[in-house]
């Protein structure tokens, strides 16, 4: 950190907070505790804002501000809980459970994935849109891994941790709206990749069912994620 | 809610394994405390053929899988006070539910024709036809109150009936979710 550190005071749901000029709303609300939902937010990548979920409202906006991607301003007034958030949030988990095949009972992530504990925090206990059962296909071809496109949420967080952990970007997005796809290489089959390292980091940042290893059954695939904060703390500390 | 008086309880399963009684069963000697409670007025697990009127509570299983399931909802909805959604199947459609991308043809010539059963056939004797997609109950009617679990545990089943016989709204999502 440079000596000349610009702090900003702002407040988060009525609490004096400050932040330095790198860290968003959501860093700060987290060093003090206030837990925002988020699903595509993941500690040492980028954040992108596209789950939505962690959005707040800031006093004197009628707009809700994504946390992850936007920064205090000196004196604003910030709050992260309120019927209007939740109203929202829960809009937008019913909305990823109808859009794919989520069926939980069946699921290798099922027990450790965090669509579903989110829907439990956020008191989601039914779907009020029409559940659209989607054709979407299943790759097996890695030796080791699977993707299951029914169960994506397209957090992107896969896409990210490739790109910037790995270094490999194997995975991209196609397509728009719900029709979007994870991608290997130029959308073949994951077993053929060229740029793939079968490193398996994408596997473990993945929130829900749709990337895990082969050979999984049921409430099996419980993440690993420990690699991430140790890899991040070793790259800060080749660039110092 | 009546006073001093057993209020009338009843359970049915439609599209389901029966696992969401099964877990009911599960809340063991409690029975007899819930049997102080309420009357089973209607259920698989008493001898009654008829879904009868002015019914407090029931617990509906299943998902909504054919159009007798639906011809079932319709009757119990006029007759039942509170209805409740038993089990994720009768929340989101969960396992009946896997066959709906493929719609009823291609499903039923697969599992019938495809499997290599000995004498292939779809059955269409004695069972109702399925509808185009297995659905959630309250695609359909006003659902009061929604217990997801794949089943429920006996905990929260037990749970909620008693706060459900005491007149209030059970707050469940601490106890269950979904695929729980």
């Amino acid at each position: 950190m440079s000596g000349n550190t610009t702090i900003k005071t702002f407040v988060i749901d009525g609490n004096p907070v400050s932040a330095t000029e790198s860290e968003t709303i959501l860093d700060v609300a987290r060093q003090n505790g206030v837990n925002i939902p988020t699903l595509c937010n993941m500690s040492g990548l980028t954040s992108t804002g596209q789950c939505r979920l962690c959005m707040v409202e800031i006093a004197g906006s009628n707009r809700l501000t994504p946390s992850c991607v936007t920064k205090p301003e000196e004196g604003m007034e910030v709050v992260t809980e309120s019927p209007r958030l939740l109203k929202y949030r829960q809009m937008i988990l019913e909305l990823l459970f109808s859009e794919r095949n989520h069926i939980c009972a069946v699921c290798v992530t099922n027990g450790n994935c965090e669509l579903q504990s989110m829907a439990q925090r956020l008191e989601v206990d039914h779907v009020r849109y029409e559940y659209l059962h989607p054709k979407f296909k299943v790759d097996g071809s890695h030796p080791k891994f699977e993707v299951d496109h029914n169960r994506c949420i397209l957090c992107g967080r896969c896409v990210r941790v490739c790109d910037e952990i790995e270094g490999a970007h194997t995975r991209d997005l196609r397509n728009r709206g719900i029709q979007t796809l994870v991608i290997t290489d130029f959308d073949g089959p994951w077993g053929e990749s060229k740029s793939c390292t079968s490193c398996g980091k994408c596997v473990h940042v993945c929130p829900t069912g749709a990337l895990a290893e082969k050979g999984k059954s049921v409430a099996e695939m419980a993440k690993r994620r420990q690699f991430l904060p140790y890899l991040v703390m070793r790259r800060k500390g080749a660039s110092k | 809610m009546k006073k001093n008086k057993k209020l009338r309880l009843a359970t049915i399963w439609l599209d389901g394994c029966s696992g969401c009684h099964m877990s009911f069963l599960d809340i063991d000697e409690r029975l007899l405390l819930l049997a102080e409670k309420v009357d089973i007025v209607f259920s698989p697990l008493v001898d009654v053929k008829v879904f009868p009127e002015d019914v407090d509570i029931t617990l509906v299983e299943g998902a909504l899988g054919t159009e007798e399931d639906l011809h079932k909802l319709m009757k119990i909805r006029p007759r039942t006070k509170i209805l409740v959604a038993f089990g994720d199947c009768a929340i989101t459609a969960n396992i009946p539910s896997m066959r709906n991308p493929f719609g009823v043809e291609d499903t039923l010539n697969y599992i019938y024709l495809e499997m290599g059963a000995d004498r292939p056939q779809i059955p269409t004797q004695g069972v109702p036809p399925l509808l185009p997609r297995a659905q959630p109950l309250h695609n359909y009617v006003k659902v009061d109150v929604f217990i997801p679990g794949c089943p429920p545990s006996a905990d929260t089943i037990f749970f909620a009936l008693n706060e459900l016989i005491e007149g209030r709204t059970p707050q469940l999502s601490q106890m269950t979710r979904f695929g729980a």
